[in-house]
């Protein structure tokens, strides 16, 4: 981690010293624990500011779209993937980046971590893999392999899969995971059962939105539940205005989402989110051979046509 | 999402086949009428004006 940051700083510093780039956007430590902030440095005196550890879950790629500057940015392997799909999309310019590519072993679960203690936690260091939690007369060593965030243990693609400079050598990509046992379960439900499962899941939603500010997808200048004319879904916490809004979203996310947990990773109520972009990620897979962000080269399934799409259900 | 299975139908069916349209149209709102209301989709908690 340490040997990533002084990368990190090295390669920001330059940067922005030779003109390549107007400001570089990486992580610095936040104000309270396991909640590091987007940091955008744009000189290189403030690189200092610079951080990295198991508590950058958010996906920087969120900060990209339309941007005119010049862009140094730090990248993990899911941030890279929605910069591809943001580059893709036309939010922004590949030769405007220069892409710092960190191989990732993972990031903690706030959330996951917080449920452990009745106490409040002032402190959390990483040493190797294991992981610190301090707090009024608490002292805990966990695991870091025991607490990443979900889709962190399930992610396959850890290693930035475009990038101009790498901070370390490439991690190993795990291999042979299940990916799906959690979705399959919920397929094989009734429609009752789903009904109610996902009356469950969603039952202490807010609608604050976070998940959706979150995620570098949402970037529609009007967001279909923020528009009043017309007024698409009922902006009331009644369940089926907050379900409404839920599935809306999950499906403008279909053959987009990289799983990169920011979604989750936000939500102030612990609700799991993916639970609904994990189904469309599967479908994509299985249908059209697609994972989101891996090429440039290739348009995603939703807008492009083949003699051979499944149209089993068109009648 | 826990939709009944028969209320939502996709067809594909080009301007120029009339009665293919007519036929589906038929179909799909006798397969609807039978299932009845969505209760589903009605809204439980109070409503602001
Ligand atoms: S999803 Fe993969 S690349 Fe992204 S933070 Fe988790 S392990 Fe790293
Ligand atoms: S929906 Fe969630 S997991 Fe998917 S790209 Fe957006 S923030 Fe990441
Ligand atoms: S972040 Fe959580 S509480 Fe807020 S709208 Fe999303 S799911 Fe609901």
């Amino acid at each position: 981690m340490l040997a990533y940051i002084d990368k990190i700083k090295e390669i920001s510093n330059r940067l922005l010293k030779e003109g390549k780039v107007d400001m570089v956007i990486g992580f610095r430590k936040g104000t309270v624990p396991m909640m590091n902030e987007p940091c955008f440095v744009k000189t290189p005196e403030d690189v200092d500011n610079f951080v990295w550890d198991s508590n950058c879950g958010i996906n920087l790629a969120n900060y990209l779209t339309n941007r005119k500057e010049k862009i140094g940015i730090v990248a993990k392997g899911c941030d890279s993937r929605n910069i591809v799909t943001h580059v893709i999309e036309n939010k922004i310019k590949r030769d405007q980046l220069v892409i710092i590519g960190v191989p990732c072993k993972g990031m903690i679960d706030r959330h996951k971590i917080e449920a452990m203690f009745e106490t409040e936690i002032q402190d959390v260091i990483e040493a190797d893999d294991k992981i610190i939690v301090k707090g009024q007369g608490l002292e805990k060593t966990l695991n870091k392999k025991d607490v990443l965030q979900d889709n962190c243990a399930l992610c396959i693609h850890r290693n930035p899969v475009i990038h101009d400079e790498l901070v370390g050598d490439p991690v190993e990509e795990q291999k042979d995971l299940d990916r799906y046992e959690d979705v399959r379960k919920i397929e094989f439900m009734s429609p009752e059962e789903k009904w109610r499962y996902f009356d469950d899941l969603l039952s202490t939603c807010i609608r604050c939105y976070a998940c959706r500010n979150a995620c570098p997808l949402c970037y529609c200048p009007t967001c279909f539940v923020d528009e009043s004319r017309p007024q698409w879904v009922g902006k009331s916490q009644d369940p089926i205005d907050t379900r409404t809004f839920h599935f809306l979203r999950a499906y403008h996310c279909a053959g987009r989402c990289t799983d990169c947990g920011a979604c989750e990773r936000a939500c102030p109520m612990g609700i799991k989110v993916r639970t609904f972009t994990r189904k469309l990620e599967k479908d994509c897979l299985e249908l059209f051979d697609w994972e989101a962000g891996l090429t440039l080269e290739e348009r995603p399934p939703l807008d492009t046509y083949r003699p051979d799409d499944p149209d089993d259900f068109i009648k | 999402m826990g939709i009944e299975p028969g209320r939502l139908h996709f067809s594909w069916i080009s301007s120029a086949e009339a009665n293919k349209f007519v036929d589906v149209v038929n179909e799909i709102t006798a397969a609807v009428k039978a299932l009845g209301p969505n209760e589903n989709f009605l809204k439980t908690e109070a409503r602001v004006a």
